[in-house]
């Protein structure tokens, strides 16, 4: 053999034998999907269908997918943690397998499952709560999307080819310095995450943009659903968060490519200024994550209560509250740098007063049930085990919150179980009740509630069995990240149990995916549109909407516009004029540019710069053809229209 | 349902002659609007890159300090070139509202020319410094400069490239309101560029000689 | 696009000659010179040319947004200014609390 290949091979991919067996199982899975779209000649459908698709609804399902898929891939790390965790002294990981793992659980997991998760919910629901055909910008909504996709592929091949980032998913200088680690694992993890952070900047514009400008006329800001409210304050930490992120990584990246200065410890860098951008970002971020889940949580408890939500106006203060205190919080990720009495004590208050508002929207939602019809269905289960679970999450995040007592925490399993209990019980929770509301609207069938329930009260109990002892042992000093620890110490009781939780919501897990499996085959046809009935326009259209959305425009005249017009609005109701609709073309444009992103990030990651300048090219012409195009959108004529709300049973 | 014929003629592509041409339809406006939370996003972006500089600007590990490196007929230079196509910038915007499409064309090539004067002087004063052996490896100060100037550089580069493009379009196209929307919108960009530069010219340049 | 049309269009939201443009440009002339002033002319400490020119950048910054940007200028709620202010905020909160939290290292040391 060539020895440079023979080098190549040797360097950059994996020689042992479970990294080895994953590779091929990635490898197989590829092929599969590949030989079922060949076989059923669905390339065609897929491509006309979805990858140039503009709609925000099928967009919405991608993210929701691709996110469904990216919680395996995050939750098999976990599964390998724990795995080893459960007794002492146990190597079945090398400590550098191990480190690769804790760092992409925690990257997939925040910005390849959470982001998208989240992001696909806007998708689905905002244009439609707020009575528009689409959002304000299609064609950068697929842009976009394509960019997390493959930003996300990225920094996943790190697992084939190169090796996985290893320092964390916080990935702190000077250890993630080209000094420390010099392969091309940390690569992986900064140019994935610049790529996903555009096409996020991307998403908040275009969100905040939509909510503001595109609103059905009638639907002033205090008369927008709860989602939609979230979603706007969202956007905004959106925007003004992850530029931080960007240049942080980009400085990073700099250091590690250019060997310029800015965190290596000689020629007067600093090292804390990656750990304080990062948290600059890193806490709006978390907002980002959950934010958007109590807009969902408010829906779903108005929704099965048959009540008005409680305190809405309190409800969008503390939103607001929320959102200004979140950016002012950051230095509590990192007390123990020392910044002295003063710093510490700021940022210790801020973090404290932020359980206020927080604590404001809690009891909304207890006030909502109260004396409501509370009906139990699948999102409500997941709403309804969210309260307990993130209240204890946030409880002891004010604990976390006092500098001095924070020296004991910090870094130790206490901290791992404070921010599971917020992030599993808050974002998935959320996602997961989302997920069973909208479900719905976006295939036309529900998932089944008795399978649901399987799967709900395994993730459930499995979660708490995984995750209480966590605190127990985080007190008795089991630091996190820790590859495997001494016998003696008393901890193996609680790492037992805690596995056996883990492996229990692997199976809460496959029962989930069973129940959507089950549902897609046998569920219940939702016919009406309106299969809860739901407060919000999105359900006075049909399930699935069509590609227009509305038929005609509605206006609005009460904050629970569908239910306004289902049970309180007695006058006559005028037949609708229906006019041409003005829709945004497909284009395989946004594919292909993030394609060119693609192969210039991988080029990057080698410091190979002819695939990289090559790629860049290819953005630029992307860009240039985009500017110039003059047929971006068509029009629906009215007879199409007719012909597709009669089939609904609308006309 | 209680629904409006006026209400769905909001989503529609008709234009609205009482605004000026960029904003006559909904695309443009929302455009428009779009690419001001664009710029908050990007003077967020800037304003990381300022700490970066701050942070870091009296770390020289014994190299060349600020006082050492920067010239003042070079900054001065680039300010004035910077700040006159700002003005160029605007009086394109100004003749474009009034309906002048080869005034525009011409306002915004002079934009262009003197872009690339500035874009001249920074390459020849980061080829300067190289060659005087102060690099981004030297000093955190010099990555900081390098990467922050750097980065308004590239900006301004992109923006030579955007209002070329948008010559091409008017002279093609006329003006419209897709052609206008596009002026407007790389004229905010053009002028929030100048926003960034006021910032570097005193942060980095006139502090450099200050402290 | 009809390019007759072009004449309707907003004639009467603009003025004859660019009073606005002139002006401004003056004024970041004038502003820049006197930056130039403080550091080179002046022979005060160099924190207080510090604030000063500093104050001037300001000054200069909000010509470039008012005169040149028409940030007020709006068809419809004005959120672009409150969100153009937004982001001076988190800009000045970037830039000020990194700089108070890093001086940590005197506490270090």
């Amino acid at each position: 053999m060539n020895p440079a290949v023979r080098h190549f091979i040797l360097t950059f991919f994996p020689h042992n034998v479970l990294e080895l067996g994953a590779d091929g199982a990635i490898i197989m899975a590829s092929l599969a999907i590949v030989f079922v779209l060949t076989y059923f000649k669905k390339w065609k459908w897929l491509w006309r269908e979805y990858l140039t698709t503009v709609d925000h609804k099928k967009i919405g399902i991608m993210y929701i997918i691709a996110a469904i898929t990216m919680l395996f891939r995050g939750g098999s790390d976990a599964i390998l943690m724990r795995s080893q965790l459960a007794f002492p002294n146990e190597h079945f990981l090398s400590a550098n397998h191990y480190d690769e793992i804790f760092t992409t659980h925690g990257t997939v997991m925040i910005l390849f499952m959470a982001m998208p998760f989240v992001i696909g919910l806007f998708n689905v629901a905002v244009p439609l709560q707020i009575g528009a055909r689409d959002v304000a910008f299609p064609y950068l909504n697929a842009i976009s999307f394509w960019l997390f996709f493959v930003a996300a592929l990225l920094f996943n091949l790190s697992f084939v080819v190169g090796g996985s980032p290893n320092a964390g998913w916080t990935s702190y200088t000077p250890l993630a310095g080209a000094h420390f680690d010099p392969g091309p694992g940390e690569n992986y993890y900064l140019i994935a995450l610049q790529i996903t952070g555009i096409g996020t900047i991307a998403t908040g514009v275009n969100f905040l943009v939509t909510i503001l400008k595109m609103r059905a006329p009638g639907m002033t800001l205090m008369r927008m659903p709860m989602f939609t409210w979230s979603v706007l304050i969202t956007s905004i930490l959106i925007i003004f968060a992850f530029p931080v992120l960007a240049v942080d990584l980009a400085l990073l990246l700099i250091d590690r490519l250019f060997g310029a200065h800015f965190f290596t410890i000689s020629a007067g860098g600093m090292p804390m200024q990656w750990v304080n951008l990062f948290w600059i970002w890193g806490h709006p971020e978390v907002y980002i994550v959950i934010l958007p889940l109590f807009g969902v949580f408010s829906e779903v408890v108005a929704t099965f209560s048959r009540k008005r939500l409680f305190g809405y106006g309190a409800m969008v203060v503390s939103l607001l509250a929320i959102s200004i205190l979140s950016f002012v919080v950051w230095v509590h990720h990192f007390f123990t740098m020392g910044a002295g009495v003063g710093v510490n004590d700021f940022f210790g208050v801020s973090t404290m007063l932020i359980a206020v508002p927080t604590g404001v929207k809690m009891f909304n939602w207890l006030f909502t049930m109260w004396r409501g019809r509370v009906e139990f269905a699948m999102p409500m289960l997941w709403a309804l085990a969210f309260i307990p679970t993130f209240l204890i999450g946030g409880l002891s995040g004010v604990m976390l919150a006092v500098a001095p007592a924070d020296y004991q925490y910090h870094n130790s399993y206490f901290l791992v179980a404070h921010f599971h209990y917020v992030l599993v019980g808050g974002t998935v929770f959320g996602c997961f009740a989302g997920m069973y509301y909208w479900w719905p609207k976006m295939f036309g069938v529900k998932l089944d509630e008795r399978t649901g329930r399987w799967a709900f009260w395994t993730w459930i109990v499995s979660f708490n069995v995984c995750f209480l002892p966590m605190f127990v042992v985080g007190l008795m000093g089991m630091t996190r990240r820790m590859y495997t620890y001494p016998a003696g110490l008393g901890w193996m009781p609680y790492n037992f149990v805690e596995t056996i939780g883990a492996y229990g919501m692997a199976i809460g897990f496959v029962l989930m995916v069973y129940n959507i499996v089950y549902s897609i085959r046998k569920g219940e046809r939702d016919l009406t549109g309106d299969p809860w009935d739901g407060r919000t326009l999105e359900w006075s259209t049909t399930s699935p909407a069509p590609e227009y959305n509305f038929a005609v425009t509605p206006v609005v005249h009460d904050r629970d516009e569908w239910w306004y017009q289902k049970y309180v609005d007695k006058s006559k109701k005028e037949k609708p004029v229906i006019r041409p609709i003005h829709m945004p073309n497909n284009s395989g444009r946004p594919i292909t540019l993030a394609a060119g992103f693609g192969l210039a990030g991988f080029g990057f990651v080698f410091a190979w710069y002819v695939p990289a300048i090559l790629g860049l090219l290819i953005v630029l012409i992307c860009l240039g053809a985009r500017s110039f195009e003059l047929n971006t959108d068509h029009y629906i004529p009215v007879d199409v229209i007719e012909r597709t709300e009669a089939a609904a049973g609308r006309l | 349902m209680a629904y409006s014929m006026e209400a769905d003629m909001e989503h529609d592509h008709h234009i609205d002659t009482s605004k000026p041409m960029e904003y006559s339809t909904e695309d443009g406006s929302l455009k428009i609007f779009g690419f001001w939370v664009f710029l908050g996003s990007d003077l967020v972006l800037f304003s990381c890159l300022f700490t970066m500089y701050i942070l870091l600007f009296r770390n020289t590990a014994g190299s060349f300090t600020s006082q050492q490196l920067f010239d003042y007929p070079t900054f001065l230079s680039e300010t004035f070139l910077l700040l006159t196509s700002s003005f160029t910038c605007g009086l394109a915007t100004y003749s474009m509202r009034r309906g002048m499409k080869n005034a525009t064309i011409a306002w915004l090539i002079v934009t262009v020319l003197l872009g690339l004067g500035f874009i001249g002087f920074e390459v020849s004063e980061f080829t300067k410094y190289v060659s005087m052996g102060a690099t981004m490896h030297t000093s955190a100060f010099l990555s900081a400069f390098f990467t922050l100037v750097g980065t308004h550089g590239c900006h301004v580069s992109l923006g030579i490239l955007w209002l070329t493009s948008i010559i091409i379009q008017v002279a093609m196209r006329g003006l419209n309101p897709v052609t206008t929307r596009k002026i407007f919108i790389a004229g905010l960009y053009w002028h929030f560029l100048d926003v960034a530069w006021i910032f570097i010219f005193t942060v980095v340049y006139f502090m450099g000689k200050v402290l | 696009m009809a390019s007759n049309d072009t004449t309707k269009h907003g004639q009467h939201h603009q003025e004859a000659f660019p009073w606005k443009h002139i002006i401004g440009f003056l004024l970041s002339l004038v502003l820049t010179f006197g930056s130039l002033w403080f550091v080179l002319g002046s022979h005060l400490p160099s924190q207080a040319v510090i604030s000063a020119i500093v104050i001037l950048a300001v000054f200069q910054a909000m010509i470039q947004l008012f005169l040149f940007m028409h940030l007020t200028e709006t068809f419809g709620p004005n959120y672009q200014q409150f969100l153009i202010f937004f982001a001076f905020f988190i800009a000045f909160t970037v830039v000020a609390g990194s700089i108070w939290i890093m001086a940590f290292k005197s506490y270090v040391a």
